[in-house]
């Protein structure tokens, strides 16, 4: 299983990410940078959170159209999973791989709190170790991440299975319609998700609820690891 | 075309310039002619109080800076403290208090990229950041402004440069109305054998600019930050300068890029002063001149003067002295993230600093004089009068259990969520402790059991009362809030905010509240290793309470065994460590006298620092030896207010009963120094009471038990925690509009 990280000007929980991919796969994530064109042979890409670009013009906006994206959609294309997670999901929705926007939250605030989120489809290569409607703890920490979409849109996102995560138990932090918190392609292997399941791995943050997610996409060996 | 560098020098212009005729005259005399209108700028900018610390340079040097763990103290852009294993903590608190009054949003958030980049420049990754802020009364018309567009600022910069802000105070009082402070702290890791400084060293070496363009946003703001306001200081907005964190962010990445090559001699952050001040720092710190070409520096806007591109304090910049065979290899790392590279100037043997500009000299000045020779003043000064202390049975009674409610409703003990949820407390993966109990903790990357912990503390009514008690307790306070979580207190860094020292009375205020700090740094152990000192935070003659506010770092060896401040489990005794034989007894300047009865009077609690230091050595070992995991200071509100904060941490109620008979309002409202709460299984306490209290020669007795969901304190009525959480948290949101 080998796993990429691509790495923006700007871009802030790089760290926390290769981190996670670390410890629950068990060896560090190749880096990818702004410019590369070619990305090599990897079964898992992660867009990582941050501000890319200061976020100016639009959250993600920037980062959508840098020669890095086109590799990485054409690897998705391929069949290749790819995690964007806050700042991530928002370069994936600009750059056309999810659909839907994420506006400014509705308090127009920036905010760091955790929240419960619930598996809303337990069956997705991203989520087979959590149970079908699990709730887990996650932290979220954004300011862009009230997701929305037309109604044709959100009727097939719900039709099809693609919401994989919602904000549950009424700790919705932005707005997001119909408490949306994760969506993914309809191929199935592109995710985004604004909650930072990277920061809740371990004892020292104080629960590991997220660990499901990296253990789903990082396969057999991932779960040895952390049995062991 | 070219552009006028030549402005006539009158009385107006100099006073203008914040310089005093005798500093003038001091001027003239060290260049033995008329200063040009760009070194009358220079001068400006080097000795305006912000810059120069001349009132407060004499009383700082009386601070105990040394220490075992101390490897750089106060005088370079940070202080550094070894933490064992090849790491060092790099930590400094700094205020931005003038501007943010001016622009809340800007002023704010560049005061979090300027500490961020004081920390990053000696060659560490930022990994805290904490905020103590100082607002007026809640109704002045002004307040609620300046609160949202200071905790957006701060919010806005920090989470987009990617470090948790695990700590902080905000508080509220009318002294502060037309004068809200902003104290910034930021900490970061570094290792003991790659610290960087700003002393240049070798003479014909190049003066690289790095980071973002020149622009004319900033022009004066040290020299503005250096003065009293009056009603006309919307003019001054465009002293305030514009932040941008991603430049920032690229630029700490660039930074420790290009340390970790071997090509960087000196380095030092533009801040106050930009470009006039980094570059008469390294080279009056490494005894050389420095000559800078001006034409060659990277600009934002056409036409710039030399005055204007000297003084602009545009943000995230940096000035090097690099190896030049390492040159081509720094400005690859520099053009990869996007960020100016320029070389604009060379270190000179003759001491001068001299800048050209359009092949004109512009400036040629003895570099000494205008760094490390600063002119420095012995203000004069009183003793300030003590109040009176509280008569003994002076004590207005109120029903406990309202006026704990109140309490914890109130401007300034209620919850501050709605302030640290607009910051992104998580960021890094290693915060174990966030805002809401007595210390931020960070764990130590690439140690197993390390941790960092963060404080930020000082009581200013206190030191409005006697500053001398307050400079203690406000050291006092920050070494027992790192106590509390188990964490060994190593050094603290301090923010020293007051009024006009050209009064008197506040010059006072500033020099007793200095001894006082030094007194409680000295006995605890606890060196100062860097500061920053804000004066003239006065409008229209009013001064805001003094308020000197103490950054403290402390390291837990063991993070498993840190302690919090929520009740852990129901039954267990709760045990007031440190208490007096009389129990609580001090009301002078406490918040019960203040919020329930509208009085100010008394004397602050005295600190005694001995009892201090034996006390919180022993909740220490006791944390260490894993026989407590909840424990909390006493501070603001006393025993009731601690243990409502306990009880609301974990949604375990108490009953405190063992009190009962005494006088209630003492015992739960006053703020004697020095206590802690912590718990204990009930089946553990004798063992506890024979083989840990017994010959310590501490007070540790029981109180009271946790269980249930309500706070019983005594005889008053039980609390349902229901009721205290929804006072506690309410009044923010509240207030804001939420």
């Amino acid at each position: 299983m080998k796993s990429a990280v691509v790495v923006l000007p700007g871009l802030n929980r790089d760290r926390d990410m290769i981190a996670a991919l670390t410890k629950i796969g068990g060896k560090p994530p190749l880096t990818i940078w702004q410019t590369d064109t070619e990305i090599p042979d990897v079964d898992l890409i992660v867009i990582p959170g941050g501000f890319s670009y200061g976020d100016y013009l639009r959250c993600g906006a920037i980062a959508a159209r840098m020669p890095v994206m086109r590799a990485v959609a054409e690897k998705a294309a391929k069949g290749v999973m790819v995690i964007g997670v806050c700042n991530g999901f928002q370069i994936l929705v600009e750059a056309g791989m999810l659909p839907g926007a994420l506006m400014r939250n509705a308090s127009l605030k920036f905010v760091c709190r955790e929240v419960k989120l619930q598996v809303a489809n337990a069956n997705t290569a991203f989520t087979r170790s959590y149970s079908a409607g699990q709730i887990i703890r996650c932290p979220v920490a954004h300011h862009d991440g009230n997701y929305f979409a037309d109604p044709e849109t959100l009727a097939r996102l719900e039709g099809e299975g693609q919401v994989v995560f919602r904000y549950a138990e009424g700790t919705n932090p932005n707005g997001s319609i119909n408490d949306i918190a994760g969506i993914m392609n309809e191929g199935g292997n592109v995710l985004g998700l604004m909650p930072h399941p990277e920061n809740l791995i371990e004892h020292a943050h104080g629960g590991s609820d997220g660990r499901g997610l990296f253990e789903s996409v990082l396969g057999e060996q991932s779960r040895i690891l952390t049995e062991a | 075309m070219t552009i006028s560098n030549t402005v006539k020098i009158t009385d107006e212009l100099i006073a203008a310039h914040g310089l005093k005729p005798d500093e003038y005259q001091r001027i003239l005399d060290l260049v033995g002619r008329e200063p040009t209108f760009t070194e009358l700028g220079i001068f400006s900018a080097m000795w305006n109080e912000h810059c120069s610390y001349k009132s407060s340079k004499k009383w700082l040097r009386t601070l105990p800076t040394k220490g075992e763990v101390v490897i750089q103290g106060p005088g370079e852009n940070a202080g550094v403290v070894d933490i064992g294993d090849g790491d060092c903590v790099v930590f400094k608190m700094e205020s931005h208090n003038h501007p943010s009054y001016i622009e809340p949003y800007q002023g704010a958030a560049t005061g979090v990229g300027g500490i961020l980049r004081d920390v990053f420049t000696m060659g560490a990754r930022p990994i805290a950041a904490m905020n103590a802020l100082r607002f007026g009364e809640p109704d002045h018309p002004k307040t609620r402004h300046l609160v949202s567009g200071v905790v957006s600022g701060i919010g806005g910069y920090g989470n987009a440069f990617g470090v948790p802000t695990v700590g902080g105070e905000v508080d509220f009082d009318a002294r502060y109305n037309g004068n809200i402070l902003v104290n910034a702290f930021a900490a970061g890791l570094a290792k003991t054998n790659a610290i960087f400084l700003s002393e240049a060293k070798g003479v014909g070496l190049p003066v690289v600019y790095l980071g973002a363009k020149t622009g004319r946003d900033g022009v004066g703001g040290a020299t503005m930050a250096s003065a009293e306001f009056d009603d006309k200081i919307d003019e001054k907005r465009p002293t305030v300068q514009v932040g941008d964190p991603f430049t920032e962010k690229c630029l700490l990445e660039a930074c420790l890029e290009l340390m970790a090559s071997g090509a960087v001699i000196a380095i030092q952050d533009m801040g106050a002063a930009g470009l006039t001040c980094s570059a008469v720092e390294m080279g009056a710190k490494g005894d050389l001149g420095i000559e800078l070409d001006l034409d060659t520096v990277p600009v934002r806007e056409e036409q710039m003067s030399a005055y204007e591109m000297m003084l602009s304090e545009s943000q995230e910049r940096m000035l090097m002295v690099l190896r030049p065979e390492k040159e081509e290899e720094a400005e690859a790392i520099f053009r990869k993230w996007g960020l100016d590279f320029a070389i604009v100037g060379k270190t000179t043997d003759d001491l001068r600093f001299r800048i050209l500009h359009q092949g004109e000299e512009v400036a040629n000045l003895p570099i000494k004089d205008l760094g490390d020779q600063a002119p420095e003043y012995d203000r004069p000064w009183i003793e300030p009068k003590k109040p009176a202390p509280l008569a003994k049975d002076d004590i207005p009674q109120a029903d406990v259990a309202d006026a704990l409610l109140k309490l914890l409703g109130s401007a300034n003990l209620s919850s501050r969520r709605w302030v640290w949820e607009q910051y992104d407390t998580l960021i890094q993966g290693n915060s174990l402790q966030i805002p809401g109990g007595d210390a931020g903790v960070v764990r130590v990357e690439g140690h197993a059991t390390k941790a960092l912990a963060f404080s930020s503390d000082v009581t200013p009514r206190y030191c409005e009362a006697d500053p001398y008690e307050g400079g203690k307790q406000a050291v006092a306070e920050c070494w027992r809030n790192l106590t509390a979580v188990g964490a060994l207190p190593l050094a603290a860094t301090d923010n020293l905010n007051f009024g006009n020292p050209e009064r008197p009375e506040i010059m006072g205020q500033l020099v007793k509240a200095i001894e006082g700090i030094g007194e409680a740094c000295r006995t605890l152990g606890f060196p100062i290793v860097s500061g920053n000192v804000s004066l003239y935070n006065e409008t229209n003659g009013q001064a805001i309470l003094p308020t000197p506010t103490i950054g403290g770092v402390g390291l837990i060896h063991d993070w498993s065994k840190m302690a919090r401040i929520g009740f852990a489990a129901e039954g267990e005794a709760i045990l007031l460590v440190g208490a007096p034989a009389e129990w609580g007894t001090h009301l002078g300047q406490s918040v019960y006298m203040r919020d329930i009865h509208g009085r100010t009077d008394g004397t602050p609690p005295p600190v005694d620092l001995a009892h201090e230091k034996k006390v919180g050595d022993f909740v220490r070992g006791l944390i260490a030896e894993g026989i407590v995991t909840v424990v909390h200071d006493l501070s603001d509100g006393g025993l009731a207010v601690a243990l409502a904060e306990m009880a609301m941490a974990s949604g375990i109620g108490a009953e405190v009963s063992q009190l009962n008979g005494l006088s209630p309002i003492p015992i739960f409202f006053g703020e004697d120094q020095g206590r802690y709460l912590v718990t204990i299984p009930r089946e553990r306490l004798e063992w506890f009471n024979a083989e840990r209290l017994k010959d310590s020669g501490i007070l540790a007795p029981q109180i009271g038990t946790t269980g249930g969901r309500e706070l019983k304190l005594g005889g008053a009525r039980a609390i349902p925690l229901a009721a205290m959480t929804e006072a506690h948290e309410s009044w923010f949101p509240r207030f804001m509009g939420d």
